[in-house]
């Protein structure tokens, strides 16, 4: 059974349609990475995915044992205010926000295991900065380990390079293929096709053409006719 | 700088409304500090200055219907508008700034005509009775027991509720799609945000009057800001400026004998500017 099922999705603001008739799944222990032009609707579809904005058309379900507020992400821009007093501890801890509840402090395993995703992304030594001091990477680091306090289950991740230099974007990716490679889900929105074909498993690609499939079929289509797929085209392999 | 001392002594001893003035000025700085980061990291700190007239508005009204307690008005109608203003959410945000400006200066033109029409204190000093209601010059040594007590069992409330939620008003304040997106009620908590706030604004009428609220919410939060970096050290770091300002404006306007809210505002920036330097000189040229 599929993590994530989208079943002809449709989104948009307003009444005004983005994106139709979308369709795609996703399931436990797959890397999908969603690639698409500027504007094609990536984080409106990553927004509808979280809830935060409902769906036009269609449904988006959750399974496999995954709830609906597992799901860990981690925003395209920081929406966060450029002069918020925050340490990075406050700021990782503050994942496990979801599951308190209405307990009001955190409890001695969570600061354990919060304590563990910064040692994971390699962020302990940063754990009393601040927040808005540190660089572009280190900052995507810290919300990463955020998302992984939120879950274990499942990563979405808009544009987790973009604005980083060639050496940390690596960096980056080999911390997240580290996390997929734990059993986590990754859902990845990027510019970068090339990065999407050495670590994902499957391809979505949005805009005037739709494309869903694995990672070779994708490949396969790309060389044949370059971007061009079929509104609906693309099997699902595996 | 002895005979001060023992002139504040005395007072302090013997006149009761001195007392009164410093346990409920103390407290009240504390609570208005508290929410002052949260008000100011999202971009809030309007509301506070619309809430506040429309405490004002409330009062007057109050005034003229006779109420004897006027709390019983002011602070439902002030949570209620706290409740719309806020919780409308920040989609709507530019309507939301205009909706603010409308309801605090019409509150205010409101309250205004209504001590003008009826005057309450049969003085026939409407421009006196305004003023005190807006920049809270003498009522604070005015303050009955009640009121003490009332003010005291408010902001013990305040304070346990923001214990209770500090790790929940961080992670809605800090990034609330976050929060929402994974299982935090953000709606119920900016709820309690915004009835916190709005019983804080109502309290803090009597120290400072209506005018002069949003300064003390915000220049302690400000002043912190510029010096410390976690949420933690901030909030603790307002709650104490915040005290520390309070005590000082209600020392020098008891010896002075200057109104009280705008004395307060005073200390409030002289601590505000000495903050802002501390931090020009840890951080180096940087903004
Ligand atoms: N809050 C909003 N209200 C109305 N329209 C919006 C809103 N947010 C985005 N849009 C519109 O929806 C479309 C898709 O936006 P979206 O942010 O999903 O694109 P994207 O694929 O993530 O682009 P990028 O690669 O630049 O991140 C755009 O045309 C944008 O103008
Ligand atoms: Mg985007």
């Amino acid at each position: 059974m599929a993590q994530l099922t989208c079943d002809s999705v449709t989104l948009g603001y307003e009444g005004k349609e983005i994106l139709t008739d979308l369709s795609f799944s996703v399931s436990q222990g797959d890397y999908l990475c969603i690639v698409g032009e500027n504007g094609s609707g990536k984080s409106t579809l990553m927004k509808t995915i979280l809830g935060l904005h409902s769906p036009m058309k269609g449904t988006i379900t959750t399974g496999d044992g995954l709830k609906p507020t597992e799901i860990g992400y981690l925003p395209q821009q920081t929406l966060v205010q450029r002069d918020f007093p925050a340490s990075v501890r406050e700021i990782v801890i503050s994942g496990f926000q979801g599951k308190c509840g209405i307990r009001p402090f955190y409890s001695k395993e969570e600061k354990r295991q919060a304590a563990e995703n910064m040692k994971k992304m390699r962020i302990e030594d940063l754990a009393k900065r601040c927040y808005r001091e540190l660089s572009g990477g280190q900052q995507q680091r810290v919300l990463l380990a955020r998302a992984l306090c939120a879950t274990q289950k499942m990563l979405l991740l808009d544009e987790p390079v973009a604005g980083l230099d060639p050496k940390v974007t690596a960096e980056m990716y080999s911390l997240i293929n580290e996390l997929h490679s734990e059993g986590i889900t990754i859902i990845m929105i990027s510019h970068d096709i090339e990065a999407a074909m050495r670590y994902a498993t499957h391809v979505l690609h949005i805009g005037k053409d739709v494309f869903f499939g694995s990672k070779e079929s994708f490949k396969r289509g790309m060389f044949m006719d370059g971007f061009s797929f079929n509104k609906k085209g693309g099997e699902r392999n595996g | 700088m002895v005979e001060v001392f023992n002139k504040l002594a005395d007072y302090f001893q013997n006149v009761p409304a001195v007392r009164y003035a410093f346990i409920v000025g103390i407290l009240i700085a504390l609570c208005a500090s508290l929410l002052g980061v949260t008000l100011v990291l999202k971009r809030f700190s309007f509301i506070g200055d619309g809430l506040s007239h429309v405490a004002f508005g409330a009062m007057a009204v109050a005034a003229v219907v006779g109420l004897t307690d006027n709390m019983l008005l002011i602070m439902p109608v002030t949570i209620i508008c706290a409740v719309l203003l806020l919780a409308t959410g920040k989609n709507s945000k530019i309507k939301g700034d205009a909706s603010v400006a409308m309801i605090s200066v019409g509150a205010l033109a409101i309250g205004y005509l209504l001590m003008n029409k009826f005057p309450v204190s049969g003085s026939g000093n409407v421009a006196g009775d305004v003023c005190s209601t807006l920049f809270g010059s003498t009522s604070i040594l005015s303050l009955t027991e009640t009121d003490v007590w009332v003010t005291i069992i408010l902001s013990l409330i305040v304070l346990v509720l923001f214990v209770l939620f500090y790790n929940k008003i961080f992670s809605v304040t800090f990034d609330e799609d976050f929060a929402r997106a994974t299982g935090t009620k953000a709606g119920l908590y900016n709820l309690i945000i915004a009835i916190i706030i709005a019983v804080i604004i109502v309290l803090a009428m009597n120290v400072v009057g209506s005018l002069l609220i949003s300064a003390l919410i915000i220049f302690p939060a400000l002043s912190a800001m510029r010096v410390f970096k976690s949420f933690r050290s901030v909030t603790v770091c307002a709650a104490c400026v915040s005290v520390f300002c309070a005590s000082t404006g209600i020392i020098i306007s008891i010896i002075d004998g200057t109104p009280v809210g705008s004395t307060i505002v005073a200390v409030d920036i002289a601590v505000f500017v000495v903050f802002w330097i501390i931090g020009l000189i840890k951080g180096g040229v940087k903004r």
